[in-house]
């Protein structure tokens, strides 16, 4: 499990493939916005690397990874690389979940 | 490519390579199934940022040439039924083969 | 600020969005307006790009020789524009037929054909189609003769890749963008081959 990443799977035996299709939420759709501005493929403000991405969504606990949808985990590893390169604090992102959390008790917009 | 320094490409198209067997810790770009395999340069593809340092906060230059390699399925996979000529295609860093 | 849809109910993963991209635009790294126009910019592109191109390559040797040569440069001279991409079309042939995969990650040319669809993500596809792609093939409803050689690129580096596929026959004559409406989305990644509708079509080109 250490030698070989949980997400290097090329090769190992699967379940049938289902053929699910998925249409993106708005907020799947933010996400991979945010991450496309962040390693500078549009936007031009470059923060990280694609590759930092890909190694904290690797980094995820092997349960994880296989229970999370595609965008739960790049909003995670996005959040945990921003971290890393000090762009946010941990501390700051515990007052901001809080934050919104506690205004999520009264919703601030009521549509779409 | 687009690197600053210009590296020294190895190998060519038609160039027999094996792809290092290796299980380092890190980003690593190298699919775990691949390595160890024998097979052929397809392409050269450029010389691009090192991933593995790149997943680092590091620049990952010099840039590394990249290569399409075409392995032969029955090669890789034991038992593997279709035909002969079925094969896989991958991209592999320089560092990461060796020649056969 | 603006509205971006109502807060709830928010899950785990959504809070951590809402928290994210606030904190970005608080600190000014990103804008609103950035993300929606990145979102637009995203929700614009699909796979009829890559028809089009298909269909033009069908029409025209000299774009499909351009095509193979520098499929990037080629989205681009049908306007399509791909910031980073470095897009490589792999022809299906009597002899060859080609399927995309990314094993390790979710690569995928999505700056011209949009988000992969979520089964092109999933474990299943990502482990299989590299070890037995016939069978995976045939799963898809796509049964390659044995006369056949399938080659399954795995897009693990810097590269993306896309299929041309090979026109059908019984086409003569038609337009491209009839030909480009019997390009689909899995036919560019190879787990499927064009057909033409088996319904007599009215419209005529």
């Amino acid at each position: 499990m250490i030698e070989r990443g949980h997400h290097d799977m090329g090769g190992l035996p699967a379940g049938k493939v289902r053929r699910t299709e998925h249409a993106y939420d708005d907020w799947e759709l933010r996400v991979d916005a945010m991450m496309m501005l962040l390693i500078g493929v549009v936007g031009g403000n470059k923060r990280m690397t694609v590759d930092e991405l890909r190694k904290n969504v690797e980094a995820l606990p092997p349960a994880d990874y296989d229970k999370m949808g595609y965008y739960d985990r790049w909003v995670i590893s996005l959040t945990h690389t921003m971290i890393q390169r000090g762009v946010i604090t941990t501390d700051e992102l515990a007052r901001k979940l809080a934050e919104v959390e506690n205004r999520g008790q009264s919703p601030i917009s009521s549509g779409k | 490519m687009k690197s600053g320094s210009d590296p020294d490409f190895l190998f060519s198209p038609g160039d027999r390579v094996r792809v290092r067997k290796a299980a380092p810790l890190g980003h690593v770009r190298t699919p775990f199934y691949i390595r160890g395999y024998a097979g052929v340069v397809e392409r050269v593809c450029g010389a691009f940022p090192n991933p593995e340092e790149l997943a680092q906060q590091r620049d990952g230059l010099p840039a590394q040439p990249l290569y399409r390699v075409r392995f032969l399925q029955k090669e890789v996979w034991p038992g593997y039924r279709g035909n002969p000529a079925d094969a896989l295609e991958l991209e592999v860093f320089q560092h990461w083969l060796e020649e056969q | 600020m603006k509205d971006l849809g109502t807060y709830r109910p928010l899950d785990y993963f959504q809070l951590m969005e809402v928290s994210l991209r606030e904190l970005l635009v608080e600190k000014g790294v990103v804008t609103e307006d950035a993300i929606a126009a990145a979102m637009a910019a995203m929700r614009a592109r699909g796979p009829e790009r890559g028809a089009a191109m298909a269909a033009r390559a069908w029409l025209d040797p000299a774009y499909k020789a351009r095509m193979l040569a520098d499929g990037s440069q080629a989205a681009e001279e049908l306007g399509f524009e791909v910031p980073g991409l470095r897009l490589i079309v792999m022809e299906n042939t009597p002899r060859t037929h080609n399927v995309i995969v990314c094993t390790l990650c979710s690569c995928y040319p999505r700056m011209l054909l949009g988000l992969p669809p979520e089964w092109y993500k999933s474990k299943p596809y990502r482990s299989r189609v590299v070890r037995e792609p016939r069978k995976v093939l045939a799963e898809f409803g796509l049964k390659v003769s044995p006369k056949v050689a399938i080659r399954v690129h795995d897009s693990n580096a810097d590269m993306r890749y896309m299929v041309l596929p090979m026109r059908p026959a019984g086409t003569g004559g038609w337009s491209e963008e009839r030909l480009a409406g019997l390009v689909t989305r899995d036919c560019l990644i190879g787990v499927a081959v064009p057909k033409i509708p088996k319904t007599p079509q009215t419209r005529k080109s």
